[in-house]
């Protein structure tokens, strides 16, 4: 038998979420981003695109995310600076991996989209949702969180800040508040 | 001399891909990798890992990436190799021309006890570089072409991925300075000068 889907609208996010990622685009340009390490969430496409176009970034799809701590740290030894694009389980993906920012005292900026909290859907979304900002702080990790859209673009200015002046990893937790949470009962009946 | 079907000899292999160097980036992977680069002579522009196994070949490519007019070479084992298998689609689809990866294979994971891994089993990592998109991808089972790599790291156009066969000897450490912020900070220095002591 069909599951009976109720007629109850997807959760949206309380003010237009369109502004932020182009802010955010300009603070990470400001700052010298030239590396962009992603494995993709629906709540950084935006971000995605701009950075897609910019013929001075290079963007890096990876397989997974623990791939794009190595790139970074990399790029870092180089003389670039980076940024890697995430979901919230995808900082499951690094643990191991954040020991190299910390024992090498690399900068190291995270802007990862929250999933398993506010509104969520997916039940196997909540674990590492909930988990992220524990499993990032017993790494090393410097974490901020962004639960209004007009506040992100400041979190992510002082993250990067904080990550490139003082040589430490650092992230910016993106509410699920301000991405909108997603009704798969209504995607089901389309 | 090896007799014809001798397995190499991993400090024989690195010495002789590290010969003349001139301004080459080195970066190894963790264990017995970064004693044999540091055994062929520590050197600012070698980043020795000491942990974070997989990063090798990513780190390559992020210090690739940055540094286009430079000579990257990473070496590291099969073991390591294997844990960041999809780094070499990533690396592929990005074609760093700069961009050697030389793993030195002993079939087993040689820190650990010399457990075998699933080359001795035969995965063959010349062909999944291959299959990944790699243009050029070999196996090495001679000196001659342990030689002939080493021209290829500093004058062919890359990404290259080497698998080097080599003998599963367990031999004495050769230690670089282990703290992670010395060796970012030294490497850094002199690939970028004294401006980047400087936050
Ligand atoms: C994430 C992680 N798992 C396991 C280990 C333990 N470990 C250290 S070195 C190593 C094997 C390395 O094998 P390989 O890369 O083939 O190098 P070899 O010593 O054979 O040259 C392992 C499993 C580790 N350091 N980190
Ligand atoms: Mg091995």
């Amino acid at each position: 038998m069909a599951n009976p889907q109720t007629s109850e609208p997807a959760i949206k996010a309380p003010t237009p979420p369109q502004a932020w990622p182009d802010e955010v685009y300009r603070v990470l340009k400001d700052v010298g981003v030239r590396q962009v390490g992603i494995v993709p969430d629906a709540g950084h496409s935006r971000l995605i695109r701009a950075f897609e176009a910019d013929t001075e970034a290079r963007v890096v799809t990876l397989t997974t995310e623990e791939e794009g701590i190595a790139l970074l740290a990399g790029a870092w030894l180089g003389g670039e600076r980076g940024v890697m694009l995430l979901q919230s389980s995808g900082v499951g993906n690094c643990i191991n991996m954040l020991s190299l920012p910390a024992t090498c005292r690399m900068p190291l900026l995270l802007l990862v989209t929250m999933r398993g909290e506010w509104g969520e859907f997916n039940p196997w979304q909540i674990p590492m949702g909930q988990g992220t900002k524990g499993a990032l702080e017993a790494m090393g990790v410097i974490v901020t969180r962004a639960d209004e859209p007009h506040l992100v673009a400041s979190a992510v200015s002082g993250a990067a800040h904080l990550a490139f002046n003082t040589w430490r990893p650092a992230a910016v937790l993106i509410g699920q508040r301000v991405l909108g949470a997603k009704n798969f009962k209504e995607l089901a009946r389309k | 001399m090896n007799a014809p079907n001798a397995l190499l000899h991993r400090r024989e292999v690195v010495e002789e891909l590290l010969r003349d160097r001139g301004d080459l980036l080195v970066i190894a992977g963790l264990g017995a990798p970064n004693w044999d680069i540091s055994a062929a002579g520590d050197n600012p522009n070698n980043f020795p890992l000491w942990g974070a196994m997989g990063a090798a070949s990513m780190m390559g490519l992020g210090l690739a990436l940055a540094q286009p007019k430079r000579k990257v070479l990473v070496i590291t084992g099969d073991g390591e190799m294997l844990m960041s298998i999809g780094a070499l689609a990533t690396i592929a689809v990005q074609k760093p021309a700069n961009l050697t990866i030389a793993v030195l294979d002993n079939e087993r994971f040689g820190e650990t006890g010399m457990q075998m891994t699933h080359t001795a089993a035969g995965v063959d990592l010349a062909g999944m570089a291959a299959a990944a998109g790699f243009p050029t991808s070999r196996t090495v089972r001679t000196m001659q072409e342990v030689s002939e790599l080493r021209e290829q790291i500093h004058h062919a156009s890359g990404p290259l991925f080497a698998r080097i066969r080599i003998d599963p000897e367990a031999l004495y450490f050769v230690l670089p300075p282990a703290d992670g912020g010395i060796l970012t900070t030294r490497f850094r220095q002199a690939l970028l000068g004294d401006t980047s002591l400087y936050n």
